[in-house]
């Protein structure tokens, strides 16, 4: 592979050159993205679990540099690009503000929209889990629900709920629902017909065979749902809120950010969300690796 | 076609839920205009009065379906009452996001798979953004562009073709790497190049994965470009109408414009499965 790269390299130079003639602020970013660039090839090569992460850290801090360097240099205005440091500035000055947003929307709306709607999606999987004729119905219209842009009932959700979070749970509920019921209706087939054969040689009875075989060998396609369901839980809930919201809430800061040009503060939003997003999605994946520690792929 | 009673019934009763519901939702307008008049209201005059309101609670299934053969058929297709119209403006938005994201994607696909750097810089990214609320950006690329000047389409296929990017890339990296140790290993053995294991067996077989992460896509691509005409305050398409129907109070506006939204989302999924059962099967992979 070495020997393969190294045209890449000249080809790097000559443009890091044709830029220095153009504009010497190119250069100093062209620089600075081939020298990162460099390093991680290097790194890449090596073996062990450093690089694992190490790799992907320095390209993350490479962008940052970038995007910092770049506003920089070129003066970009802040209503069209703030730097990371004033968008950090904005999250340290504003984090009472940031928190309250943060637990209308993801803890209250959010996350009671994802208990209820999963709740409901896994009661109505083992309800319907009896009669055939009504999953052979159910799934498709399912599979077929859950292509569709939910999120526009949100409007209809604000008109029926009110402004406040319980619209913004209802719309979540409604999102979440499909993906996860279709999930769980596919787990609670995932058994054997042998194993399923064994219950039924120690005479149990159909719910000790749910509770005991059917159940747990669903729970790898429930999970499998459940993290799809937290970033839409996530979406829904702030895409909600641009269609009315009280006066706290990520999605009404956003929309109320963006009349004021107040780009910072959308971007201290947007880092809240990737956060949150990816702190919730991480949750349910570490109770998926303990609950589910026994299936082939949460082997290591 | 075993499947088609099933389905029939599960929508019959989906039907008679949402009249039930809507009888009950809009009860309470009829009652309070029935004090006001000093009337009582009979069982079925009720039934006959919330299934026609002219602003109800929840639409009636046959006024939705009135709303949206109105919007489709009954106005000029270039009429701005004309959901043609806006589901035009909202449809030209996500195909062209959709074929800028999905081209995008697969070329980053194939840099990462064949280059260890790319690989480890940028794949944790991508997956990790999976889990990542992007949709909220939607209406800040919207502003900021306006203010750069760029309006309209070109804005909203930028949130569409950033939203069907990160499926495309993931599923596009696991089917080029779907090839076995040992295809791979008879190709070394014909002395083959980098390219031409890429053309003649990793896109290949990857066309399977790509067909899924599109119906991802695509799907995902139309709910940007909703989103991404919500923040210009109701100018043209769908996402306009919802919003402009929830101004006004216009529910069965509202309705069909989510409606319509729904079969153009179906359409293209459809039509991505069209093309994949087509192309599938002439390569021999139907199973």
């Amino acid at each position: 592979m070495s020997r393969a790269i190294s045209p890449g390299w000249w080809l790097a130079a000559a443009l890091a050159l044709a830029a220095l003639l153009v504009d010497i602020r190119l250069a100093a970013l062209m620089a600075l993205w081939f020298g990162a660039w460099f390093v991680n090839a290097r790194l890449a090569r090596g073996r062990g679990p450093a690089p694992r992460w190490l790799v992907p850290a320095l390209f993350g801090i490479t962008l940052l540099a970038l995007w910092e360097l770049a506003v920089r240099l070129f003066g970009v205005s802040p209503v069209i690009l703030p730097a990371p440091s004033a968008i950090a500035a904005r999250i340290a000055a504003s984090l009472p503000v940031l928190w309250a947003d943060f637990v209308q929307t993801a803890l209250k709306g959010a996350l009671a929209g994802y208990v209820l709607g999963c709740g409901a999606a896994v009661a109505t999987a083992i309800g319907i889990d009896r009669s055939a004729f009504l999953q052979r119905g159910l799934l498709p219209v399912g599979n077929f629900v859950a292509a569709l842009p939910i999120v526009g009932i949100a409007p209809i959700m604000v008109m029926w709920f009110g402004f406040d979070w319980q619209s913004k749970a209802a719309v979540v509920v409604v999102m979440v629902f499909f993906p996860v019921l279709v999930n769980m209706v596919a787990g609670l087939k995932a058994t054997e017909p042998m194993q399923r054969d064994l219950m039924a040689t120690y005479h149990a009875s159909y719910w000790q065979t749910l509770w005991k075989l059917r159940f747990p060998a669903a729970l790898p396609f429930l999970f499998n749902g459940l993290k799809i369901a937290t970033t839409l839980a996530l979406i829904g809930a702030i895409v909600a809120e641009f269609f009315g919201s009280p006066i706290v809430g990520m999605g009404f800061r956003i929309n109320a950010s963006i009349g004021q040009l107040a780009l910072d503060m959308i971007w201290a939003e947007i880092a809240v969300a990737a956060l949150a997003g990816s702190a919730f999605y991480g949750l349910v994946a570490f109770i998926e690796r303990r609950v589910t520690f026994w299936h082939p792929s949460q082997r290591r | 076609m075993k499947s088609l009673l099933p389905i029939l019934t599960v929508l019959l009763a989906i039907v008679a839920l949402w009249y039930a519901a809507a009888v009950k939702l809009n009860s309470a307008w009829t009652y309070d205009q029935a004090v006001r008049a000093g009337t009582e209201v009979s069982l079925s005059a009720l039934v006959k009065d919330t299934l026609a309101q002219e602003r109800p609670v929840l639409p009636a299934p046959h006024q939705v379906a009135v709303g949206l053969w109105d919007g489709v058929f009954g106005q000029a297709m270039t009429s701005k009452r004309s959901l043609v119209y806006h589901g035009w403006v909202t449809l030209s938005a996500t195909l062209l996001g959709f074929a800028i994201g999905t081209a995008l994607g697969i070329a980053l696909a194939i840099g990462i798979v064949h280059n260890r750097a790319m690989d480890m810089s940028v794949m944790p990214w991508a997956i990790a953004s999976q889990t990542i609320p992007i949709l909220a950006i939607a209406p800040m690329i919207i502003v900021v562009m306006n203010s750069l000047g760029l309006t309209g389409l070109i804005p909203k296929s930028i949130i569409s073709a950033y939203l069907s990017f990160f499926p495309v890339v993931v599923g596009m990296v696991k089917g080029l790497r779907s090839p076995d140790a040992m295809q791979l290993d008879l190709l070394r053995t014909y002395n083959a190049s980098a390219r031409d294991v890429l053309l003649k067996l990793r896109l290949p077989a990857s066309l399977p994965y790509l067909f899924a992460s599109l119906k991802v896509g695509v799907a995902a691509s139309l709910v940007g470009a909703i989103v991404g005409e919500l923040p210009t305050g109701a100018v043209a398409g769908l996402g306009a109408r919802l919003l402009s129907g929830s101004y006004y109070g216009q529910t069965v506006q509202i309705w069909a414009a989510l409606f319509a939204a729904a079969i153009v989302a179906a359409g293209l999924v459809m039509l991505i499965g069209a093309a994949e059962r087509a192309t599938l099967a002439r390569m021999g992979l139907v199973r």
